[in-house]
Protein backbone atom coordinates (compact mmCIF):
# COMPACT_ATOMS: atom_id res chain seq x y z
CA UNK A 1 0.00 0.00 0.00
CA UNK A 2 1.22 3.66 -1.07
CA UNK A 3 0.80 6.96 -1.50
CA UNK A 4 1.56 7.76 -5.17
CA UNK A 5 1.72 11.19 -6.77
CA UNK A 6 -0.19 12.21 -9.91
CA UNK A 7 2.30 13.39 -12.35
CA UNK A 8 -0.48 13.65 -15.04
CA UNK A 9 -4.23 12.81 -15.88
CA UNK A 10 -5.74 13.11 -19.73
CA UNK A 11 -8.81 13.03 -21.17
CA UNK A 12 -7.75 10.45 -24.61
CA UNK A 13 -11.89 10.76 -25.18
CA UNK A 14 -14.46 11.99 -22.96
CA UNK A 15 -15.70 9.86 -20.16
CA UNK A 16 -12.14 8.53 -19.63
CA UNK A 17 -9.46 9.22 -17.91
CA UNK A 18 -5.55 8.18 -18.51
CA UNK A 19 -3.76 8.42 -14.98
CA UNK A 20 -0.18 8.43 -14.50
CA UNK A 21 1.23 7.98 -11.17
CA UNK A 22 4.36 7.62 -9.75
CA UNK A 23 5.95 7.02 -6.41
CA UNK A 24 8.50 9.78 -5.77
CA UNK A 25 10.68 7.80 -3.67
CA UNK A 26 11.29 4.42 -5.06
CA UNK A 27 11.22 2.27 -8.47
CA UNK A 28 7.61 1.11 -8.69
CA UNK A 29 7.65 -2.81 -7.60
CA UNK A 30 7.48 -5.74 -10.19
CA UNK A 31 4.69 -5.40 -11.94
CA UNK A 32 2.91 -8.41 -14.28
CA UNK A 33 1.00 -7.51 -17.03
CA UNK A 34 -2.62 -8.59 -15.93
CA UNK A 35 -2.38 -7.37 -12.68
CA UNK A 36 -4.50 -4.64 -11.28
CA UNK A 37 -4.77 -1.69 -8.39
CA UNK A 38 -7.57 -1.02 -5.76
CA UNK A 39 -7.69 2.81 -5.29
CA UNK A 40 -8.81 4.62 -2.28
CA UNK A 41 -11.21 6.99 -3.74
CA UNK A 42 -11.69 10.23 -1.45
CA UNK A 43 -14.20 12.74 -1.85
CA UNK A 44 -16.74 10.25 -3.07
CA UNK A 45 -19.76 10.64 -0.13
CA UNK A 46 -21.73 7.54 -1.76
CA UNK A 47 -18.47 5.51 -2.28
CA UNK A 48 -17.00 3.14 0.15
CA UNK A 49 -14.61 0.46 -1.30
CA UNK A 50 -12.08 0.82 -3.00
CA UNK A 51 -12.21 1.34 -7.07
CA UNK A 52 -10.00 -1.79 -8.87
CA UNK A 53 -8.43 -0.60 -11.93
CA UNK A 54 -6.34 -3.27 -14.33
CA UNK A 55 -2.80 -1.85 -15.09
CA UNK A 56 -2.44 -0.24 -18.65
CA UNK A 57 1.12 0.33 -18.58
CA UNK A 58 4.53 0.49 -16.63
CA UNK A 59 7.07 3.46 -18.11
CA UNK A 60 9.95 2.08 -16.17
CA UNK A 61 11.92 5.25 -17.35
CA UNK A 62 9.63 7.43 -15.99
CA UNK A 63 8.71 5.37 -13.12
CA UNK A 64 4.93 5.84 -14.24
CA UNK A 65 1.73 3.51 -14.05
CA UNK A 66 -0.83 3.99 -16.06
CA UNK A 67 -4.50 3.93 -15.58
CA UNK A 68 -7.02 4.10 -17.81
CA UNK A 69 -10.45 4.63 -15.86
CA UNK A 70 -13.57 4.52 -17.44
CA UNK A 71 -15.86 6.96 -15.19
CA UNK A 72 -19.06 5.33 -15.40
CA UNK A 73 -20.21 6.31 -11.48
CA UNK A 74 -19.03 8.40 -8.67
CA UNK A 75 -16.57 6.88 -7.73
CA UNK A 76 -14.52 6.42 -10.89
CA UNK A 77 -15.19 9.90 -11.81
CA UNK A 78 -13.87 11.21 -8.66
CA UNK A 79 -10.55 9.39 -9.41
CA UNK A 80 -10.57 11.06 -13.42
CA UNK A 81 -11.02 14.09 -11.83
CA UNK A 82 -7.64 13.79 -9.88
CA UNK A 83 -4.72 16.44 -10.82
CA UNK A 84 -1.26 16.72 -11.49
CA UNK A 85 0.42 16.48 -8.16
CA UNK A 86 -2.35 15.12 -6.08
CA UNK A 87 -2.05 11.98 -3.63
CA UNK A 88 -3.65 8.74 -4.27
CA UNK A 89 -3.35 5.91 -1.88
CA UNK A 90 -2.81 2.40 -4.08
CA UNK A 91 -2.75 -1.21 -3.18
CA UNK A 92 -1.03 -2.78 -5.65
CA UNK A 93 0.42 -4.96 -7.51
CA UNK A 94 -2.73 -7.35 -7.57
CA UNK A 95 -3.96 -10.81 -8.83
CA UNK A 96 -2.40 -12.89 -10.79
CA UNK A 97 -0.96 -12.20 -14.76
CA UNK A 98 -1.58 -13.62 -18.13
CA UNK A 99 1.05 -16.32 -19.35
CA UNK A 100 3.41 -14.66 -21.47
CA UNK A 101 5.75 -17.59 -21.55
CA UNK A 102 3.27 -19.66 -23.61
CA UNK A 103 1.90 -17.24 -25.88
CA UNK A 104 3.47 -18.78 -29.27
CA UNK A 105 5.44 -16.57 -31.94
CA UNK A 106 1.57 -15.11 -32.76
CA UNK A 107 -0.27 -14.01 -30.06
CA UNK A 108 -3.70 -11.83 -30.47
CA UNK A 109 -4.25 -8.96 -28.06
CA UNK A 110 -8.13 -8.77 -28.12
CA UNK A 111 -9.76 -5.54 -26.11
CA UNK A 112 -13.15 -4.29 -26.32
CA UNK A 113 -13.95 -0.79 -24.30
CA UNK A 114 -11.51 0.19 -21.47
CA UNK A 115 -10.83 -3.72 -21.75
CA UNK A 116 -7.87 -2.51 -23.75
CA UNK A 117 -6.21 -1.04 -20.82
CA UNK A 118 -4.09 -4.33 -20.27
CA UNK A 119 -3.46 -5.45 -23.63
CA UNK A 120 -1.34 -2.02 -23.99
CA UNK A 121 1.48 -3.50 -21.18
CA UNK A 122 0.54 -6.89 -22.06
CA UNK A 123 1.72 -6.19 -25.85
CA UNK A 124 4.67 -4.15 -24.41
CA UNK A 125 5.99 -6.59 -22.01
CA UNK A 126 5.68 -9.23 -25.17
CA UNK A 127 7.59 -6.81 -27.59
CA UNK A 128 10.48 -7.00 -25.06
CA UNK A 129 10.77 -10.65 -25.09
CA UNK A 130 10.76 -10.32 -29.47
CA UNK A 131 7.27 -11.17 -30.29
CA UNK A 132 5.37 -9.22 -32.56
CA UNK A 133 1.76 -8.99 -31.39
CA UNK A 134 -1.04 -8.23 -33.28
CA UNK A 135 -3.60 -5.87 -31.30
CA UNK A 136 -7.42 -6.06 -32.41
CA UNK A 137 -9.15 -3.21 -30.61
CA UNK A 138 -12.60 -2.85 -30.77
CA UNK A 139 -15.27 0.37 -30.02
CA UNK A 140 -18.68 1.47 -30.82
CA UNK A 141 -16.93 4.69 -33.08
CA UNK A 142 -13.74 5.97 -33.75
CA UNK A 143 -14.22 8.84 -31.29
CA UNK A 144 -14.22 5.94 -28.30
CA UNK A 145 -10.54 4.12 -29.85
CA UNK A 146 -8.13 5.73 -27.70
CA UNK A 147 -3.71 5.07 -27.33
CA UNK A 148 -3.92 3.83 -30.79
CA UNK A 149 -0.48 5.53 -31.18
CA UNK A 150 0.64 4.06 -27.88
CA UNK A 151 -0.43 0.31 -28.70
CA UNK A 152 1.57 0.79 -32.90
CA UNK A 153 4.92 1.27 -30.63
CA UNK A 154 4.46 -2.81 -29.70
CA UNK A 155 3.13 -4.40 -31.93
CA UNK A 156 0.44 -4.40 -35.61
CA UNK A 157 -2.94 -2.46 -34.72
CA UNK A 158 -5.96 -3.43 -36.36
CA UNK A 159 -9.72 -1.73 -35.17
CA UNK A 160 -13.36 -2.63 -35.55
CA UNK A 161 -15.78 -0.51 -34.97
CA UNK A 162 -19.49 -0.97 -34.71
CA UNK A 163 -20.57 2.07 -36.69
CA UNK A 164 -17.14 1.58 -39.55
CA UNK A 165 -15.85 4.80 -38.64
CA UNK A 166 -12.63 3.33 -38.11
CA UNK A 167 -11.40 -0.33 -39.41
CA UNK A 168 -13.76 -2.77 -39.78
CA UNK A 169 -17.31 -2.73 -39.42
CA UNK A 170 -18.77 -4.76 -36.72
CA UNK A 171 -17.30 -6.60 -33.69
CA UNK A 172 -14.14 -7.79 -32.64
CA UNK A 173 -15.33 -11.41 -33.85
CA UNK A 174 -16.64 -10.25 -37.16
CA UNK A 175 -12.80 -8.72 -38.22
CA UNK A 176 -11.61 -10.40 -41.48
CA UNK A 177 -8.05 -11.44 -39.50
CA UNK A 178 -9.65 -13.83 -37.51
CA UNK A 179 -10.52 -15.68 -40.95
CA UNK A 180 -7.43 -15.05 -42.55
CA UNK A 181 -4.92 -15.85 -40.37
CA UNK A 182 -3.70 -18.43 -37.47
CA UNK A 183 -2.71 -17.50 -33.98
CA UNK A 184 -0.66 -19.02 -31.71
CA UNK A 185 -2.45 -17.83 -28.17
CA UNK A 186 -5.38 -15.61 -27.42
CA UNK A 187 -5.95 -12.56 -24.80
CA UNK A 188 -8.94 -10.85 -23.88
CA UNK A 189 -10.80 -8.24 -22.17
CA UNK A 190 -13.29 -6.54 -22.52
CA UNK A 191 -17.68 -6.88 -21.81
CA UNK A 192 -18.41 -10.17 -21.63
CA UNK A 193 -20.72 -11.14 -24.29
CA UNK A 194 -17.33 -9.86 -26.36
CA UNK A 195 -15.16 -12.12 -24.29
CA UNK A 196 -17.82 -15.04 -24.47
CA UNK A 197 -17.73 -14.86 -28.51
CA UNK A 198 -13.65 -14.49 -28.28
CA UNK A 199 -13.51 -17.91 -26.40
CA UNK A 200 -16.12 -19.18 -28.54
CA UNK A 201 -14.03 -18.45 -31.84
CA UNK A 202 -10.93 -19.48 -29.45
CA UNK A 203 -12.49 -22.87 -28.49
CA UNK A 204 -13.02 -23.33 -31.95
CA UNK A 205 -10.18 -23.06 -33.39
CA UNK A 206 -8.46 -24.51 -30.45
CA UNK A 207 -6.25 -21.64 -29.68
CA UNK A 208 -5.39 -21.65 -25.86
CA UNK A 209 -7.15 -18.23 -24.78
CA UNK A 210 -6.89 -16.02 -21.73
CA UNK A 211 -9.47 -14.12 -20.30
CA UNK A 212 -9.73 -10.70 -18.08
CA UNK A 213 -12.59 -10.72 -15.24
CA UNK A 214 -13.82 -7.94 -13.55
CA UNK A 215 -16.30 -9.29 -11.20
CA UNK A 216 -17.12 -6.61 -8.53
CA UNK A 217 -15.10 -6.74 -6.24
CA UNK A 218 -14.62 -5.30 -2.17
CA UNK A 219 -10.86 -6.49 -0.66
CA UNK A 220 -9.41 -7.05 -3.62
CA UNK A 221 -6.96 -9.63 -1.11
CA UNK A 222 -8.95 -13.16 -1.42
CA UNK A 223 -10.43 -12.08 2.28
CA UNK A 224 -13.91 -11.28 1.49
CA UNK A 225 -15.12 -13.77 -0.83
CA UNK A 226 -17.53 -11.24 -2.87
CA UNK A 227 -15.81 -11.47 -6.13
CA UNK A 228 -15.81 -15.41 -6.61
CA UNK A 229 -16.58 -16.76 -10.35
CA UNK A 230 -17.89 -20.40 -10.72
CA UNK A 231 -14.88 -22.60 -12.50
CA UNK A 232 -13.53 -26.17 -12.60
CA UNK A 233 -12.38 -25.91 -8.54
CA UNK A 234 -15.86 -24.39 -7.78
CA UNK A 235 -16.22 -20.95 -6.20
CA UNK A 236 -12.77 -18.81 -6.53
CA UNK A 237 -11.74 -15.11 -5.87
CA UNK A 238 -11.38 -13.50 -8.93
CA UNK A 239 -9.37 -10.99 -7.27
CA UNK A 240 -6.89 -13.38 -5.92
CA UNK A 241 -6.94 -16.72 -8.13
CA UNK A 242 -7.68 -14.21 -11.01
CA UNK A 243 -8.16 -11.94 -12.63
CA UNK A 244 -6.59 -14.00 -15.35
CA UNK A 245 -8.42 -17.34 -16.48
CA UNK A 246 -7.61 -19.93 -19.26
CA UNK A 247 -11.73 -20.38 -20.99
CA UNK A 248 -11.03 -23.86 -20.07
CA UNK A 249 -11.19 -23.87 -16.52
CA UNK A 250 -14.84 -21.22 -16.57
CA UNK A 251 -18.06 -22.07 -16.30
CA UNK A 252 -18.93 -20.08 -19.39
CA UNK A 253 -21.36 -21.54 -21.90
CA UNK A 254 -19.56 -21.12 -24.64
CA UNK B 1 1.38 3.96 27.18
CA UNK B 2 -1.53 2.83 28.58
CA UNK B 3 -2.71 -0.94 29.70
CA UNK B 4 -4.53 -1.66 27.05
CA UNK B 5 -5.73 -5.68 27.81
CA UNK B 6 -9.14 -7.02 28.32
CA UNK B 7 -10.70 -9.97 29.37
CA UNK B 8 -13.44 -11.65 27.25
CA UNK B 9 -14.26 -14.89 29.86
CA UNK B 10 -11.11 -16.64 30.39
CA UNK B 11 -9.52 -15.03 27.44
CA UNK B 12 -6.87 -12.32 28.17
CA UNK B 13 -6.55 -10.27 25.13
CA UNK B 14 -3.40 -7.82 24.80
CA UNK B 15 -5.96 -5.06 23.88
CA UNK B 16 -9.61 -4.81 22.78
CA UNK B 17 -9.25 -4.79 19.15
CA UNK B 18 -9.97 -8.01 17.02
CA UNK B 19 -11.00 -8.18 13.26
CA UNK B 20 -14.36 -9.41 12.63
CA UNK B 21 -15.25 -12.75 10.49
CA UNK B 22 -15.52 -12.81 7.16
CA UNK B 23 -13.58 -9.29 6.95
CA UNK B 24 -9.69 -10.88 7.37
CA UNK B 25 -9.35 -14.27 5.75
CA UNK B 26 -7.58 -16.40 7.92
CA UNK B 27 -5.35 -13.50 9.20
CA UNK B 28 -2.61 -14.47 6.43
CA UNK B 29 -4.26 -12.23 3.72
CA UNK B 30 -3.29 -9.40 5.69
CA UNK B 31 -0.05 -10.32 6.79
CA UNK B 32 1.92 -8.16 4.03
CA UNK B 33 0.31 -4.98 5.21
CA UNK B 34 0.03 -5.51 8.88
CA UNK B 35 1.88 -6.93 11.79
CA UNK B 36 -0.69 -9.40 13.24
CA UNK B 37 0.81 -9.97 16.84
CA UNK B 38 -0.45 -6.40 17.69
CA UNK B 39 -4.02 -7.41 17.66
CA UNK B 40 -5.79 -8.54 20.61
CA UNK B 41 -7.69 -11.26 18.37
CA UNK B 42 -8.42 -12.39 14.87
CA UNK B 43 -11.60 -13.82 13.97
CA UNK B 44 -11.24 -15.93 11.46
CA UNK B 45 -13.87 -16.62 8.67
CA UNK B 46 -17.23 -18.71 9.23
CA UNK B 47 -16.37 -22.96 9.30
CA UNK B 48 -18.93 -25.57 9.05
CA UNK B 49 -19.34 -28.82 9.46
CA UNK B 50 -19.27 -29.47 5.54
CA UNK B 51 -17.99 -27.44 2.92
CA UNK B 52 -20.18 -25.26 1.79
CA UNK B 53 -20.06 -22.97 -2.07
CA UNK B 54 -21.93 -20.06 -1.03
CA UNK B 55 -24.22 -18.23 -2.83
CA UNK B 56 -23.76 -17.32 -6.59
CA UNK B 57 -22.59 -14.42 -7.66
CA UNK B 58 -22.87 -11.21 -7.51
CA UNK B 59 -22.83 -10.97 -3.98
CA UNK B 60 -22.05 -7.81 -3.74
CA UNK B 61 -23.64 -4.53 -3.32
CA UNK B 62 -22.01 -0.87 -2.29
CA UNK B 63 -24.28 1.19 -0.64
CA UNK B 64 -23.61 4.66 0.94
CA UNK B 65 -20.68 4.53 3.18
CA UNK B 66 -21.30 0.41 3.66
CA UNK B 67 -22.07 -2.22 1.67
CA UNK B 68 -24.39 -5.10 1.18
CA UNK B 69 -23.07 -9.11 1.02
CA UNK B 70 -24.68 -12.41 0.28
CA UNK B 71 -21.53 -14.76 0.72
CA UNK B 72 -23.57 -17.32 2.41
CA UNK B 73 -20.68 -18.83 4.23
CA UNK B 74 -18.62 -20.02 1.38
CA UNK B 75 -15.65 -22.26 3.11
CA UNK B 76 -13.83 -25.45 2.78
CA UNK B 77 -15.49 -27.24 6.27
CA UNK B 78 -13.65 -27.39 9.52
CA UNK B 79 -11.92 -31.00 9.04
CA UNK B 80 -10.35 -29.04 6.11
CA UNK B 81 -9.55 -26.13 8.34
CA UNK B 82 -7.96 -28.20 11.07
CA UNK B 83 -5.90 -30.19 8.50
CA UNK B 84 -4.44 -27.16 5.81
CA UNK B 85 -5.44 -23.79 7.70
CA UNK B 86 -4.61 -24.39 11.19
CA UNK B 87 -0.71 -25.53 10.69
CA UNK B 88 -0.52 -22.09 8.69
CA UNK B 89 -2.13 -20.23 11.39
CA UNK B 90 -1.51 -21.33 14.86
CA UNK B 91 1.91 -19.92 15.72
CA UNK B 92 0.44 -16.27 14.83
CA UNK B 93 1.15 -14.84 18.01
CA UNK B 94 -2.49 -13.39 18.99
CA UNK B 95 -5.41 -15.50 19.46
CA UNK B 96 -6.82 -16.96 17.14
CA UNK B 97 -10.97 -17.55 16.96
CA UNK B 98 -12.86 -19.55 14.91
CA UNK B 99 -16.13 -18.84 13.80
CA UNK B 100 -18.03 -21.77 13.65
CA UNK B 101 -21.71 -21.83 12.18
CA UNK B 102 -24.45 -24.51 11.34
CA UNK B 103 -27.62 -25.78 9.82
CA UNK B 104 -28.80 -27.81 13.14
CA UNK B 105 -28.14 -27.54 16.96
CA UNK B 106 -26.17 -30.92 16.63
CA UNK B 107 -23.98 -29.30 13.50
CA UNK B 108 -23.15 -26.49 15.47
CA UNK B 109 -21.97 -28.38 18.15
CA UNK B 110 -20.14 -31.45 16.00
CA UNK B 111 -18.39 -28.46 14.59
CA UNK B 112 -17.52 -26.80 17.87
CA UNK B 113 -16.32 -29.80 19.32
CA UNK B 114 -13.78 -30.64 16.03
CA UNK B 115 -12.57 -26.97 17.20
CA UNK B 116 -12.32 -27.66 20.22
CA UNK B 117 -9.48 -30.75 19.43
CA UNK B 118 -7.46 -27.63 18.14
CA UNK B 119 -4.85 -26.60 21.01
CA UNK B 120 -4.39 -23.17 19.64
CA UNK B 121 -7.88 -21.91 18.92
CA UNK B 122 -8.33 -21.08 22.79
CA UNK B 123 -12.74 -19.45 21.74
CA UNK B 124 -15.01 -19.70 18.94
CA UNK B 125 -17.84 -17.45 18.31
CA UNK B 126 -21.10 -18.92 17.43
CA UNK B 127 -22.42 -17.27 14.33
CA UNK B 128 -26.50 -17.44 15.09
CA UNK B 129 -27.15 -14.66 12.68
CA UNK B 130 -25.94 -15.10 9.42
CA UNK B 131 -28.98 -13.57 6.95
CA UNK B 132 -27.30 -15.00 4.16
CA UNK B 133 -28.31 -19.48 4.38
CA UNK B 134 -31.80 -20.69 4.45
CA UNK B 135 -30.66 -23.28 6.57
CA UNK B 136 -29.86 -22.23 9.71
CA UNK B 137 -27.39 -19.26 10.67
CA UNK B 138 -29.95 -16.79 11.69
CA UNK B 139 -32.71 -18.59 11.96
CA UNK B 140 -31.28 -19.55 15.66
CA UNK B 141 -30.31 -15.86 16.10
CA UNK B 142 -33.77 -14.46 16.27
CA UNK B 143 -35.63 -16.38 18.77
CA UNK B 144 -34.93 -16.62 22.03
CA UNK B 145 -35.57 -20.52 21.76
CA UNK B 146 -33.89 -21.09 18.50
CA UNK B 147 -30.50 -18.89 20.59
CA UNK B 148 -30.66 -20.97 23.42
CA UNK B 149 -31.22 -24.20 21.62
CA UNK B 150 -27.64 -24.00 19.88
CA UNK B 151 -25.79 -22.59 22.59
CA UNK B 152 -26.86 -25.49 24.97
CA UNK B 153 -26.16 -28.03 22.59
CA UNK B 154 -22.33 -26.21 21.87
CA UNK B 155 -21.48 -25.67 25.72
CA UNK B 156 -22.04 -29.41 26.35
CA UNK B 157 -19.62 -30.32 23.17
CA UNK B 158 -17.00 -26.79 23.85
CA UNK B 159 -15.53 -26.09 26.81
CA UNK B 160 -13.25 -23.14 25.89
CA UNK B 161 -14.25 -19.71 25.68
CA UNK B 162 -17.50 -19.56 23.76
CA UNK B 163 -18.51 -16.11 21.72
CA UNK B 164 -22.19 -16.09 20.26
CA UNK B 165 -22.56 -13.42 17.85
CA UNK B 166 -26.11 -11.50 17.77
CA UNK B 167 -28.03 -10.67 14.73
CA UNK B 168 -29.64 -6.95 14.84
CA UNK B 169 -32.58 -8.33 12.60
CA UNK B 170 -34.64 -8.69 16.16
CA UNK B 171 -37.21 -6.61 17.93
CA UNK B 172 -35.00 -6.81 21.64
CA UNK B 173 -31.56 -7.88 21.32
CA UNK B 174 -31.02 -7.86 25.12
CA UNK B 175 -33.58 -11.08 25.28
CA UNK B 176 -31.45 -12.81 22.68
CA UNK B 177 -28.34 -11.71 24.77
CA UNK B 178 -30.07 -12.75 27.90
CA UNK B 179 -31.11 -16.43 26.64
CA UNK B 180 -27.02 -17.18 25.39
CA UNK B 181 -26.02 -15.94 28.74
CA UNK B 182 -27.98 -18.01 30.85
CA UNK B 183 -27.32 -21.45 28.64
CA UNK B 184 -23.42 -20.56 29.50
CA UNK B 185 -22.02 -18.39 26.30
CA UNK B 186 -19.08 -16.89 28.22
CA UNK B 187 -19.86 -13.51 25.62
CA UNK B 188 -21.46 -12.04 23.38
CA UNK B 189 -20.12 -10.11 19.96
CA UNK B 190 -22.77 -7.81 18.04
CA UNK B 191 -24.21 -7.14 15.98
CA UNK B 192 -23.62 -8.80 13.05
CA UNK B 193 -25.08 -7.76 9.42
CA UNK B 194 -28.40 -6.06 9.20
CA UNK B 195 -30.58 -7.75 6.49
CA UNK B 196 -31.14 -5.31 3.45
CA UNK B 197 -31.43 -5.02 -0.09
CA UNK B 198 -30.84 -3.26 -3.50
CA UNK B 199 -31.87 -2.91 -6.82
CA UNK B 200 -30.94 -2.21 -10.36
CA UNK B 201 -33.20 0.26 -10.89
CA UNK B 202 -31.73 0.32 -15.07
CA UNK B 203 -32.35 -3.98 -15.07
CA UNK B 204 -35.38 -3.62 -13.15
CA UNK B 205 -33.72 -6.19 -10.93
CA UNK B 206 -32.53 -7.29 -6.74
CA UNK B 207 -28.99 -6.76 -7.46
CA UNK B 208 -27.86 -9.78 -5.02
CA UNK B 209 -27.83 -13.06 -6.30
CA UNK B 210 -30.31 -14.05 -3.36
CA UNK B 211 -32.14 -11.00 -3.79
CA UNK B 212 -31.11 -9.46 -0.01
CA UNK B 213 -27.73 -9.61 1.89
CA UNK B 214 -26.05 -8.10 4.85
CA UNK B 215 -25.62 -4.43 5.58
CA UNK B 216 -22.33 -3.33 6.85
CA UNK B 217 -20.02 -0.41 7.26
CA UNK B 218 -19.63 2.97 8.80
CA UNK B 219 -23.61 3.53 7.59
CA UNK B 220 -24.18 1.01 10.37
CA UNK B 221 -22.50 2.76 13.21
CA UNK B 222 -25.35 4.16 15.22
CA UNK B 223 -27.38 1.46 15.45
CA UNK B 224 -24.81 -1.19 16.45
CA UNK B 225 -23.57 1.15 19.38
CA UNK B 226 -27.12 1.22 20.49
CA UNK B 227 -27.58 -1.91 20.56
CA UNK B 228 -23.76 -2.73 22.42
CA UNK B 229 -25.39 -0.06 24.83
CA UNK B 230 -28.51 -1.60 25.73
CA UNK B 231 -26.80 -5.07 25.52
CA UNK B 232 -23.90 -4.08 27.82
CA UNK B 233 -26.82 -3.35 30.57
CA UNK B 234 -28.78 -6.48 30.11
CA UNK B 235 -26.15 -9.13 30.56
CA UNK B 236 -23.15 -9.42 33.20
CA UNK B 237 -20.93 -11.31 30.60
CA UNK B 238 -18.44 -9.28 28.56
CA UNK B 239 -19.71 -7.73 25.29
CA UNK B 240 -17.75 -7.52 22.15
CA UNK B 241 -19.06 -4.82 19.77
CA UNK B 242 -18.84 -4.53 16.25
CA UNK B 243 -20.73 -2.71 13.72
CA UNK B 244 -19.45 0.22 11.57
CA UNK B 245 -16.05 0.89 13.38
CA UNK B 246 -13.74 2.53 11.11
CA UNK B 247 -11.08 4.46 13.34
CA UNK B 248 -10.20 4.68 16.77
CA UNK B 249 -12.92 7.33 17.77
CA UNK B 250 -15.23 5.02 16.88
CA UNK B 251 -13.68 2.54 18.81
CA UNK B 252 -13.39 4.31 21.75
CA UNK B 253 -17.86 4.80 21.67
CA UNK B 254 -18.02 1.39 21.53
CA UNK B 255 -16.12 0.56 24.76
CA UNK B 256 -17.64 3.99 26.49
CA UNK B 257 -20.63 2.19 25.47
CA UNK B 258 -19.87 -0.82 27.44
CA UNK B 259 -17.94 -2.78 25.00
CA UNK B 260 -14.74 -4.90 26.38
CA UNK B 261 -13.66 -5.67 23.21
CA UNK B 262 -14.35 -4.59 19.44
CA UNK B 263 -13.89 -5.76 16.14
CA UNK B 264 -13.03 -4.20 13.23
CA UNK B 265 -14.82 -5.61 9.78
CA UNK B 266 -15.59 -4.06 6.14
CA UNK B 267 -13.43 -1.34 6.89
CA UNK B 268 -10.12 -3.81 6.67
CA UNK B 269 -11.24 -4.01 2.90
CA UNK B 270 -10.32 -0.13 2.66
CA UNK B 271 -7.84 0.06 4.33
CA UNK B 272 -6.40 -3.17 5.38
CA UNK B 273 -3.90 -1.23 7.94
CA UNK B 274 -6.82 -0.12 9.91
CA UNK B 275 -7.21 -2.46 12.74
CA UNK B 276 -3.14 -1.42 13.70
CA UNK B 277 -3.89 2.20 13.51
CA UNK B 278 -7.19 1.82 15.78
CA UNK B 279 -4.63 -0.02 18.39
CA UNK B 280 -2.80 2.85 18.47
CA UNK B 281 -5.47 5.32 18.46
CA UNK B 282 -7.12 3.75 21.67
CA UNK B 283 -4.09 4.23 23.58
CA UNK B 284 -3.70 7.70 22.19
CA UNK B 285 -7.13 8.74 23.47
CA UNK B 286 -5.94 6.98 27.06
CA UNK B 287 -3.54 9.13 27.55
CA UNK B 288 -4.76 12.14 26.17
CA UNK B 289 -7.35 11.72 29.04
CA UNK B 290 -4.99 10.78 31.34
CA UNK B 291 -6.48 7.28 31.59
CA UNK B 292 -4.31 4.13 32.91
CA UNK B 293 -5.83 1.10 31.27
CA UNK B 294 -8.29 0.86 28.75
CA UNK B 295 -10.76 -0.67 31.97
CA UNK B 296 -11.21 2.82 33.38
CA UNK B 297 -13.52 3.84 30.33
CA UNK B 298 -15.82 0.28 29.53
CA UNK B 299 -19.05 1.25 30.15
CA UNK B 300 -18.34 4.62 31.22
CA UNK B 301 -20.90 6.90 28.80
CA UNK B 302 -23.62 8.48 30.95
Amino acid sequence: MLDLKVTGNSHPTPGYSLLRLTDPQNPLPEILPGQFVQLLVENAPHTFLRRPISVNHVDRTANELWLLIHMIGEGTTQLGRLAEGDSVNVIFPLGNSFSTEQCGSAPLLVGGGVGIAPMLYLGSQLKAMGITPTFLLGARSHADLMQLEEFEKYGRVLLTTEDGSAGERGFVTQHSVLSQERFSHIYCCGPKPMMIAVARYALGKDIPCEVSLENLMACGLGACLCCVEDTDLGNVCVCKEGPIFNIKKLKWQI
Amino acid sequence: MADLSTHIGALRLKNPVMTASGTFGYGLEYADFIDLSQLGGIIVKGTTLAPRQGNPYPRMAETPQGMLNCVGLQNNGVDYFAQHIYPQIKDIDTHMIVNVSGSSPEDYAACAARVNALERIPAIELNISCPNVHDGGMAFGVSTKGAASVVKAVRKAYDKTLIVKLSPNVTDITEIARAVEDEGADSVSLINTLMGMSIDSERRKRTLSIGTGGLSGPCVKPIALRMVYQVARAVRIPVIGLGGISNAADAVEFLLAGASAIQIGTMNFVDPTVSVKVVQGINDYLDRHGFQTVQDIIGIVE
